[in-house]
C-alpha cells in the first residue's frame, strides 16, 4: 500500500473508532462503573492496561527525542519533533482512559492538592504534570519559527498558525538559536524527569508487596526499557506515514528499526530472567501469576499476541534481509507496538487475577468478587474511542504540523 | 536517674525502653541490671520477649488498639455477621465489609471445614494507607481504626491492590432489589462514620473504595464501645457460637487482650509485616 492508501486508512479507522468510542464514553458518563467488569479482586482492568502502555509510549518517544535534542544524534534528527508530538498526542491518551478508571472523575483535582508522598502514584501524577508542561513547552519551542513563518498563509491554516504561534513574530536566525537552546534545556530536564516518573508507574507496581507477581526490583526498569520498545516502535510506523513518509524516511526508520531491536532483544532477556527466577523459586503466590498469563484462560494473549505476534516476527523482521526495507521495518514496528498492549494487560490482569485469602471469591455471591475477568462492551468502546482519537490527532498533526526539511533552517511550511 | 529506678521495676519495659533507661543510668547502674539477670545477649536479642506479656508487649500510644480475636473453632459457618455487617452497614451488593471464608482442610480426620470470617484486620502498618494518592485512606490516631474519607477519595483502587487481606471493596453504584425498587428501605441512610447518607446515583460512596470500620459509628465521644449497651461491632455482637472477640489491646485486663496472652494465636501473611490487629484461634 503506498502512502496516500495508510493515510486514509489512517483517518477512516481514526473517525470510525472515535466515534465508536463516543458510545462507551456516554455509558460510563451516564452509568458511571456498573457496566465496567472489573470488580474488588481484579480491581484494574483494560483502563488501566491501556493507561501504562500509552503513558509507555509518551515515555519512550520523549527518551528517543532527547537523543537528538539532548544527545545530538543525527540519525533520528528527522523525527524528533515528530517524537516529541507522539509523547504529547500519546501522554494525553494515557490520562483519558485512566480518567474514565477512576470512580469520581471530577475529582482528579484532588491528586495535585491532597498528593500523599508516600504513594508512587502521587510521586508518578505530580512527576507527569511537571512532563506534560515540559513536553508542550518543548514542542512549542520547536514549533515556533515554522509556525511564525506560516502565519501568513492563506485561510484557516494560517489562522491555526496565528494562534498557536502565541503572538511571537520573531523570524530571525537569532530567534531560531535561542530556540534550539531552550529545547535543549527543555528536553534535558525532561530526561530525568520522563526516567523518575516512568519508573514510577512501574514502582507504582513493583511496590505492592500483596501481589507478588508485580513485587521485583525489577519492575521500574523494565518498565523503563519497555517504554523504549514500544515508543521507538511506533515511532517507526508513525516515520513511515506521516507527511513524506517512509521513503523520504527511509534511512531513519531503518536506524529507529535497528534501535527497537537491540531493546527488544534486552526486554525480552529481562522478562527471561524474571520467569526463570521464579519458576525456580518455584514459590505458588509468586508463581501464580506467571502461571495466569501463561497458562490461564487468556493464554493466546502471551504465546499469540505477546510472543508471536508482538516479539518473534518483529524480531525476524527485523533481523532478516526484510530490515533493510523501510516498509517491513514499519510493520514490525506495528506488530510491536500493538503487541505490547498484551503485555500491559498480562502485567495488570494477572497480577490481580488471584485469591488473595482462599476462597473469597466464593464467599459472596457476587460478579464482582471473582477472579475471572474480561472487559466489558463499555470498557472495550472506550478504549477503541481513545485510540481513535489518537489516530485523529495524528492526523491533524500531520495536515498541521510544519513538516520536516532536509537542511535545517530552510522553511517550507 | 533516681526516677528511672523507681519507675523501672513498677511495670514490665519494652526492650528500646530498657536500652533508652539503661543508657541513661550509666555504667554503674548498667552493671546492677546486668547482675540483676539481664544480659548482653539479652540487649541485643531482635525482638522483645513479647510472649511472656504479650498486652504489655503490643501496646501503642495511641489511647485504644481495637481488635479482634476469632476463633474459627466456635465458628459454624452461619455468616450472621456478614448479615448483621450488612443491616447495620447498609452496604451494597458486592460490598460486604466481613466475609466468611470456607476451606477444606486435608489434614483432619473429621470432614469439618475451616470457616473463617474475615473482617478488616487493621493493620499496625496497613500498606492500602501509604498507597493512597491523596491521603483518603488512614489510620486514626486515637484507635488505629483504618477508615475511608469519602469526600476526598477518588476511587483509584489503589488500596484494594495493595491490601493483602482482600479486606477492600468498591461501590459500584449497584443496589439491591429493595433498594432500587424504592421501598422504605431503600430511604434509610447508613450510619456509616455518623454522616447518615443517603444512598444517590453518582454520590459518595457510590465510587469509592470502602471497608470494615469496626462500626466506628457506634463509639462514644471518648471513642469508647459499650457491649452491653449494644454499641459493639455488628458482626462481634451476633456472633451465634461467639467466635468473635472484639475490644482494646491497649488494655490488659480486655478480653482479647487475655486470650492472645493465654492461647496460641496466629495472624495472617505475617510476613508481609503488615501487624494485623486481628488474631485468629485455629
Amino acid at each position: 500500500m503506498d502512502a496516500t492508501g495508510l493515510k486514509r486508512l489512517f483517518w477512516i479507522s481514526g473517525a470510525v473508532l472515535f466515534a465508536v468510542g463516543l458510545v462507551g464514553w456516554y455509558d460510563r458518563l451516564a452509568y458511571g462503573h456498573l457496566n465496567a467488569n472489573y470488580g474488588s479482586v481484579v480491581t484494574w482492568g483494560l483502563w488501566v492496561a491501556a493507561y501504562i502502555y500509552f503513558i509507555g509510549l509518551s515515555a519512550g518517544s520523549f527518551l528517543i527525542s532527547s537523543l537528538v535534542y539532548v544527545f545530538n544524534a543525527k540519525r533520528f534528527e528527522r523525527i524528533g519533533r515528530l517524537a516529541v508530538f507522539t509523547a504529547v498526542v500519546t501522554l494525553f491518551l494515557a490520562l483519558l482512559a485512566i480518567w474514565a478508571d477512576i470512580g469520581h472523575m471530577w475529582r482528579v483535582w484532588h491528586v495535585l492538592v491532597y498528593a500523599n508522598f508516600k504513594s508512587p502514584m502521587a510521586w508518578m501524577i505530580w512527576l507527569y504534570s511537571l512532563y506534560f508542561v515540559l513536553l508542550v513547552a518543548e514542542l512549542w519551542f520547536l514549533l515556533r519559527r515554522d509556525l511564525v513563518a506560516g502565519s501568513g498563509l492563506p485561510g484557516p491554516k494560517g489562522a491555526i498558525y496565528r494562534f498557536l504561534s502565541l503572538g511571537s513574530r520573531d523570524e530571525s536566525e537569532a530567534s531560531a538559536a535561542r530556540d534550539r537552546r531552550v529545547v535543549r534545556v527543555l528536553a534535558t530536564i525532561g530526561v530525568p524527569v520522563a526516567i523518575m516518573f516512568h519508573g514510577g508507574v512501574g514502582a507504582l507496581f513493583g511496590v505492592v508487596a500483596a501481589r507478588p507477581h508485580w513485587h521485583s526490583g525489577m519492575f521500574p526498569i523494565i518498565f523503563l526499557l519497555s517504554a523504549l520498545v514500544s515508543g521507538g516502535a511506533l515511532l517507526t510506523v508513525i516515520a513511515a506515514i506521516f507527511q513524506d513518509g517512509w521513503r523520504a524516511n527511509r534511512d531513519t526508520v531503518l536506524a529507529l528499526g535497528q534501535m527497537v531491536l537491540g531493546l527488544l532483544l534486552l526486554d525480552v532477556l529481562f522478562q527471561i530472567s524474571e520467569l526463570l527466577v521464579a519458576f525456580y523459586g518455584g514459590i505458588p503466590g509468586h508463581l501464580q501469576g506467571f502461571r495466569l498469563a501463561i497458562g490461564g484462560p487468556f493464554w493466546w494473549v502471551f504465546w499469540w499476541w505477546q510472543l508471536v505476534l508482538g516479539t518473534l516476527i518483529p524480531l525476524l523482521l527485523l533481523i532478516l534481509p526484510t530490515r533493510k526495507d523501510p516498509r517491513w521495518v514499519s510493520l514490525a514496528g506495528l506488530l510491536i507496538a500493538a503487541g505490547f498492549l498484551g503485555v500491559r494487560l498480562n502485567i495488570v490482569i494477572p497480577g490481580l487475577a488471584a485469591e488473595e485469602i482462599r476462597g473469597i471469591s466464593q464467599a459472596i455471591a457476587s460478579a464482582r468478587m471473582t477472579t475471572y475477568y474480561v472487559p466489558s462492551a463499555t470498557e472495550w468502546l472506550v478504549t477503541l474511542g481513545v485510540v481513535g482519537l489518537g489516530l485523529l490527532l495524528f492526523g491533524f498533526g500531520e495536515l498541521l504540523l510544519p513538516k520536516e526539511h532536509e537542511e535545517a533552517g530552510h522553511v517550507r511550511a | 536517674m533516681d526516677t528511672d529506678t523507681k519507675v523501672a521495676p513498677a511495670e514490665p519495659l519494652s526492650r528500646r525502653q530498657l536500652v533508652e533507661r539503661l543508657f541513661g543510668m550509666g555504667a554503674s547502674a548498667l552493671a546492677v541490671a546486668l547482675s540483676a539477670g539481664g544480659t548482653l545477649s539479652n540487649l541485643a536479642a531482635p525482638e522483645p520477649a513479647r510472649a511472656a506479656t504479650p498486652a504489655a508487649g503490643i501496646a501503642t500510644k495511641r489511647r485504644f488498639r481495637y481488635g479482634m480475636v476469632i476463633d474459627t473453632r466456635r465458628c459454624v459457618g452461619c455468616r450472621a455477621c456478614v448479615v448483621a455487617c450488612k443491616a447495620e452497614n447498609k452496604t451494597p451488593p458486592g460490598v460486604s465489609y466481613t466475609v466468611v471464608v470456607e476451606q477444606a482442610l486435608g489434614n483432619r480426620t473429621d470432614d469439618k471445614p475451616l470457616f473463617m470470617t474475615k473482617p478488616c484486620f487493621h493493620c499496625e502498618r496497613p500498606p492500602c494507607v501509604d498507597v493512597c494518592p491523596v491521603s483518603a485512606t488512614f489510620k486514626r490516631e486515637r484507635d488505629g481504626i483504618v477508615v475511608i474519607d469519602y469526600d476526598r477519595c477518588i476511587g483509584c483502587r489503589y488500596c484494594i491492590t495493595a491490601c493483602p487481606y482482600g479486606a477492600r471493596f468498591f461501590d459500584f453504584g449497584e443496589n439491591y432489589p429493595t433498594v432500587e425498587g424504592g421501598t422504605a428501605y431503600a430511604g434509610v441512610p447508613s450510619p456509616e462514620y455518623g454522616q447518615f447518607r443517603q444512598r444517590a446515583k453518582g454520590a459518595s460512596p457510590v465510587g469509592n473504595v470502602r471497608k470494615c470500620t469496626f462500626c466506628v459509628h457506634l463509639q462514644d465521644a471518648e471513642g469508647r464501645y459499650d457491649k452491653v449497651a449494644g454499641r459493639w461491632p455488628a458482626c462481634a455482637k451476633t456472633c451465634t457460637g461467639h467466635a468473635i472477640f472484639f475490644g482494646d489491646f491497649n488494655d490488659p485486663d480486655s478480653e482479647v487482650s487475655r486470650l492472645i496472652r493465654e492461647r496460641q494465636t496466629v495472624r495472617l501473611k505475617e510476613e508481609l509485616g503488615t501487624e494485623p490487629n486481628v488474631h485468629y484461634l485455629l
